[in-house]
């Protein structure tokens, strides 16, 4: 999970690596100088590392504790290998829509002037929807197009337009996709603006002084070089959306039509009896998606770094 | 000059649509809190919000929580940051690594692996809501880690420890006199996003049954709409105001901040 842009350089260029001494001006660390790490290893062994095995571990035991891999072949089949499907469609649907609307809006705050008000407002609410939308953002939803909401009013009062003729869309995956849009749109703001930010008014002067036009300046610089930073930012949209949790608790109380949601059945207590391993199970397919997402993604960025210098 | 004009048209014509787009949830927002009945305005749902007793308690747990995380935190990671830069260089890929591992691990999967761990936090610690904070602590991990990091990076923190050292300061000195100042910009950012990133927080809240403001929003959602809206609104406004706050705390890091605040958030 390094930067997504590896094109803008840090002020100072001083990356972490860098600045740490390879062993040997200390000499041998005693061993009072490795109790000093015991705390937070301890901490975070006890609240990170323990939760995590369990999750993992438990995925393939049964309810007795021997080993098995029943929880996992379940995962193929029926509801729980739906919600998967549906989660995945949910999140590449909704990670391609933030990464287009997103790149446009980075781009329109890109050219202006980088101390402005405008982009410092963009970027702090992109910021707050991005991580921190959660529970209110399906509330602001409700008050927009729920049944009760301002748009769903106006049309019906004024345009005769009644939002849920065909059906309680707003709760079902439609409705996920348009809300998650709007934590999608702002994290791409977020992740995409350093790379935009990195080219350089240089290269578009150079392509007009050799006769060039925009569109040869987006098809031959600026497309390549945004290129892998875009589909960066893509699989990281699409890991956040496969994260996410709280915005579609919040809006869908029946049902659980995505694995965040099914997994949210086992810790509330639908559980059948020898099953009570399976939601360690829908976590273990959750963490290899998601690592998946997140691996190619680090991948594809140390492939870039090593020709952007 | 043909294709400034259109590239003006265009900005012009993106900002239009996707402010609207952004802002009409919040204008919608306002409207719906402040239903009267019959077609009336009132600002009951907003008064609601002082007299309700519940959510109260629950806004007060998670200032609370937001508070201890954050200290926490700072007590964790810098210290251990710091003294690895400084002596025990062998474990900065095992830290980075513990770090950042929590944007692997959705939060929903976390607190199927920390429903059993709680069992025993509340058998010896009670359940106080407050015992939250050593989850939290986790969740905010990698973003402090980031911005503690970038703050560690840009000092000369061996020359300033070596300084410090050479005069007679204790380790305890170089850490509370020395290092802490240097990058203070630094620790005020990470405070400022866990800070807002706990207040925001429900998805471990929920499943652990603590009483969180976002919990007791989504609970009250179910019988008051315009209550939750309310505060809705203004929770997402008062982030607002920590992350607009945030641009302006070390102008000359602006660039980096948005590196920091990467992602997989509360949503």
């Amino acid at each position: 999970m390094t930067s997504v842009a590896p094109v803008a350089a840090a002020p100072g260029g001083s990356t972490s690596k860098d600045s740490i001494p390879k062993g040997g001006a200390a000499g041998r660390p005693s061993v009072a100088a490795w109790l000093v790490a015991v705390p937070f290893l301890a901490f975070v062994g006890t609240f990170l590392v323990y939760p995590t095995v369990l999750v993992l571990l438990g995925a393939f035991q049964d309810s007795n504790g021997a080993f098995t891999l029943d929880n996992l072949t379940t995962l193929f089949k029926g509801v729980y290998f739906d919600s998967f499907v549906r989660s995945i469609e949910l999140s590449a649907l909704t990670a391609l829509i933030g990464a287009i609307f997103g790149a446009l809006l980075t781009w329109a705050i890109s050219v202006g002037n980088p101390d402005g008000m405008l982009r410092r407002v963009v970027v702090a609410g992109s910021g707050v929807l991005a991580q921190f939308g959660g529970v209110p953002l399906a509330f602001a939803f409700l008050a927009t197009v729920g049944f009760e909401g301002l748009v769903t009013k106006f049309l019906r009062d004024n345009v005769g337009i009644d939002l849920f003729a065909g059906s309680a869309w707003l709760f079902e995956l439609p409705g996920l996709t348009l809300v998650y849009t709007f934590f999608q749109i702002p994290l791409m703001v977020i992740v995409f603006l350093p790379a935009l930010d990195g080219l350089r008014p240089q290269w578009r002067e150079a392509n007009a002084s050799l006769g060039g036009t925009s569109w040869t300046y987006w098809r031959h610089v600026g497309g390549p070089i945004l290129t892998p930073p875009f589909l960066g930012a893509l699989l990281l949209l699409f890991a956040n959306a496969f994260s996410a949790y709280a915005t579609a608790a919040a809006l869908v109380s029946q049902g659980s039509p995505i694995v965040p949601l099914q997994i949210r059945g086992f810790l509330t207590g639908e559980v059948v009896l020898g099953q009570e391993n399976l939601g360690k199970a829908l976590g273990l397919g959750m963490v290899i998606v998601v690592s998946i997402a997140m691996g190619v993604n680090v991948l594809l960025q140390r492939r870039v770094a090593k020709w952007v210098r | 000059m043909g294709s400034l004009v259109k590239q003006r048209v265009l900005r012009t014509v993106i900002l239009l649509i996707l402010g609207v787009y952004f802002i009409l949830p919040l204008i919608a927002m306002a409207e719906f809190s402040t239903r009267g009945k019959n077609n009336t305005r009132s600002l009951e749902s907003w008064t609601a919000i002082v007299d309700d007793d519940g959510l109260m308690e629950a806004l007060t747990n998670s200032l609370l929580l937001s508070v201890t995380s954050a200290v926490l935190m700072l007590v964790l990671l810098v210290p251990t940051m710091a003294w690895i830069r400084l002596r025990l260089p062998q474990l900065q890929r095992l830290v980075e690594f513990l770090c950042l591992l929590p944007l692997a691990i959705p939060a929903i999967v976390l607190v199927v692996g920390m429903a059993p761990l709680y069992a025993w936090v509340n058998y010896f610690l009670g359940d106080s809501p407050l015992t939250l904070t050593f989850a939290y602590t986790i969740l905010v991990l990698p973003f402090a880690y980031r911005a503690v990091d970038a703050g560690l990076a840009a000092i000369d923190l061996k020359t300033l420890a070596e300084a410090a050292r050479s005069l007679g300061a204790s380790w305890f000195t170089v850490l509370w006199k020395v290092v802490v100042p240097n990058i203070r910009v630094a620790l005020i950012g990470a405070s400022l996003l866990s800070v807002a990133l706990v207040l925001g927080e429900f998805t471990i809240a929920s499943l652990l049954n603590f009483d969180t403001l976002q919990v007791q929003v989504n609970l009250l959602g179910k019988r008051n709409a315009g209550v939750s809206i309310a505060v809705s609104l203004l929770s997402l406004l008062f982030a607002f105001v920590l992350l607009f706050a945030l641009s302006y705390v070390g102008q000359r890091r602006r660039q980096t901040v948005a590196e920091e605040e990467i992602p997989l958030g509360s949503n």
